[in-house]
């Protein structure tokens, strides 16, 4: 009996029905958002912690054995995200509380932002194919309405094009999910990819594979599909922002690395060759696209896309060090990019704007908080000792180890792009003299405020330079996690038995 | 009768992406609502059709006894409806609201966001 596998979705869950219960009292929404992001946080280490002593943790719901029942499975990869997901959702629910504004509070902000978290832990945890698509829906029909809070003219038009496209690629997903059933007559995760490696019709399999790259490429802002993203980020109120460009694409990224390390792994020559060139692609045209723009979030908006390629060409190269840069990318990324946009929405609340033009001026006036910029900035770009120096230098070591040299030198050269639009900012906004002109003017911020987003902010930075300063434990976290990436048998085996050397088979479950 | 729903489930993803590359907004959603229908009936098509063999187990037996139709589509099939009626809904809503707000629903008039 291993609770917490099941606790990081349900204390979302029921978080979220509880605050839907206090509709009308604003200081117990606020009181819940804390609380159950502080319990899924908490669920999620002590998860970590399960999985990393023990192995392989798998539930099975109802007491329906696998493959005939729902499983819940938690490998090293899945427990980190969630870690990750607790983090993020964590310190957006302490900004927030500091930020998001009455109005979004009455149309239920909190309880969206519970149902978010709940459809992204089970995104993760989950065992079986059809489940993932649920948990996809219960994801995207949050992050719909979190997207609209406001009804502004932008967040409309970013909305359409955002609701559209990943409508396009669930439906693509569902009939992937569809055609696999046909073939091979199941949906738990272990028990396809067993039967698949038995399957001789070679064909149809990358045809599968190839949907579900589109699919998961959509959600995951991969070139060429990634349209979507800097179309609609940077409309929402910041903590939206903040929290979707954590969370949402990385779902993307991590059901790429769970289908195509544990189903469709048979063809790589085929399959990652192509994600290879996607990885490619997306680093080159996330990067330039930032390059061209200045307003403060849509920047960060570009270079969510550049960064998902470093994720994605980690799993293309598909060596033990490349899926470990993989990993130890994504754990970087999720929380300095998330910090990212939570400074970019400090700054807005000083002055009222996200154009770099009308903004300036303030390593003068907030010295702090140019430096808590300066920390992910840096860290993005990839300097040392920061963390994206560790995840920049492991996974373009893997690519010069695999004889990659094209795609390694675009890693290479997006990295100092990125540099370029990380000082970009840091000029605009925070060395030159503030402009002339009278700026829009803002509400004082209250000095609890302040606290409240400083508070957030800082923690994300620290742990950006905890990964940083301490690369060797999380390097050997990511390499027990790709080790357990590479060795899908020990997956299958963890959730269908046959030997209980790994994990515990809970079968006694309620 | 699988080759007549072949061409059934074909043509309807054909009209919907038909109807998604046009401009306008209200044809964009009739173009989603057709596409979650035809993926729908393709899952339902996935599992080969069976006629008159419900899944029932008789008094005695522990398994049905000679081939029955595979209720387990069914099943996803109910789910995928249940979802793509609230994402659908959500998303003429959406296009409402949009109308209202952005007073065009022309898609080349919602550029805002894209430069």
């Amino acid at each position: 009996m291993t609770p917490q596998i099941a606790l990081p979705i349900l204390i979302p869950l029921l978080a979220g029905a509880v605050s839907l219960l206090f509709w009308r009292s604003r200081s117990m929404q606020r009181f819940i958002a804390v609380a159950g992001t502080a319990g899924l946080l908490l669920t999620s280490l002590w998860l970590l912690a399960t999985v990393h002593r023990d192995g392989i943790q798998v539930m099975h719901m109802g007491g329906w054995t696998a493959p005939f029942g729902i499983s819940l499975v938690a490998d090293l990869l899945g427990a980190i995200m969630v870690v990750l997901t607790g983090i993020i959702g964590f310190a957006v629910a302490l900004f927030s509380l500091a930020t998001v504004g009455r109005g979004h509070e009455a149309y239920g902000y909190f309880p969206l932002m519970h149902l978010l978290l709940a459809g992204v832990a089970g995104a993760f945890l989950t065992g079986d194919i059809f489940n993932l698509y649920v948990w996809f829906e219960v994801m995207l029909v949050a992050s719909f309405a979190l997207l609209i809070l406001g009804s502004e003219k932008a967040q409309m038009e970013g909305a359409i094009k955002y609701v559209t496209l990943n409508l396009v690629s669930s439906v693509t997903f569902l009939v992937a999910v569809g055609l696999l059933y046909g073939m091979v007559g199941t949906l738990n995760m272990a028990d396809i990819a067993r039967r698949l490696a038995t399957l001789q019709d070679d064909g149809m399999v990358d045809v599968l594979a190839m949907m579900f790259m589109v699919a998961f490429g959509i959600k995951a802002a991969a070139f060429p599909l990634f349209f979507w993203l800097p179309a609609s980020y940077h409309t929402p109120p910041v903590a939206v922002s903040a929290l979707f460009a954590g969370l949402l694409t990385k779902v993307g990224v991590y059901a790429l690395y769970r289908v195509f390390t544990l189903i469709f792994h048979h063809s790589p020559g085929y399959t990652h060759e192509i994600l290879l060139w996607g990885a490619g692609f997306t680093m080159l045209s996330g990067v330039l696209g930032a390059a061209a723009q200045f307003e403060f979030r849509r920047i960060l908006s570009f270079h969510i896309v550049s960064q998902i390629g470093y994720m994605i060409l980690g799993l293309a190269l598909f060596t033990p060090l490349a899926i470990i840069g993989g990993v130890f990318y994504i754990i970087h990324h999720i929380i300095v990019k998330t910090n990212l946009f939570l400074v970019s929405g400090i700054v807005h609340r000083l002055r009222g704007t996200y154009q770099l033009a009308s903004l300036g001026g303030f390593y003068r006036s907030h010295p702090g908080l140019a430096v808590l910029f300066l920390i992910p900035a840096l860290s993005l770009a990839g300097m040392p000792p920061l963390s994206g120096f560790f995840a920049k230098f492991i996974v373009i070591r893997a690519g010069i180890e695999a004889e990659a040299y094209g795609v390694t030198f675009i890693a290479l050269l997006v990295g100092l792009l990125t540099l370029y639009s990380m000082i970009k900012i840091w000029a605009e906004v925070f060395w030159k003299a503030a402009p002339e002109e009278e700026p829009d003017v803002v509400p004082a911020v209250e000095p609890r405020a302040m606290w409240l987003m400083s508070a957030s902010v800082a923690g994300l930075a620290l742990c950006t330079l905890f990964i940083g300063l301490n690369a060797g434990p999380i390097y050997a976290l990511a390499e027990a996690s790709a080790g357990q990436l590479l060795a899908p048998e020990r997956y299958i085996e963890a959730v269908l038995g046959s030997g209980a050397e790994f994990g515990t088979v809970g079968e006694d479950t309620p | 009768m699988e080759p007549l729903l072949a061409v059934a489930i074909g043509i309807l993803f054909a009209a919907a992406v038909y109807m998604m590359l046009r401009r306008s907004i209200v044809k964009l959603v009739i173009g989603l609502m057709l596409l979650s229908n035809a993926a729908n009936l393709l899952i339902f098509a996935t599992a080969g059709l069976v006629r008159g063999a419900p899944p029932l187990v008789p008094e005695g037996l522990s398994a049905p006894a000679g081939p029955v139709a595979d209720p387990l589509p069914q099943a996803l099939v109910l789910t995928a409806i249940v979802i793509a009626f609230g994402v659908l809904s959500f998303a003429v809503v959406l296009v409402r609201r949009a109308w209202e707000i952005v007073g065009a629903d022309d898609l080349d008039k919602m550029r805002d966001t894209d430069t």
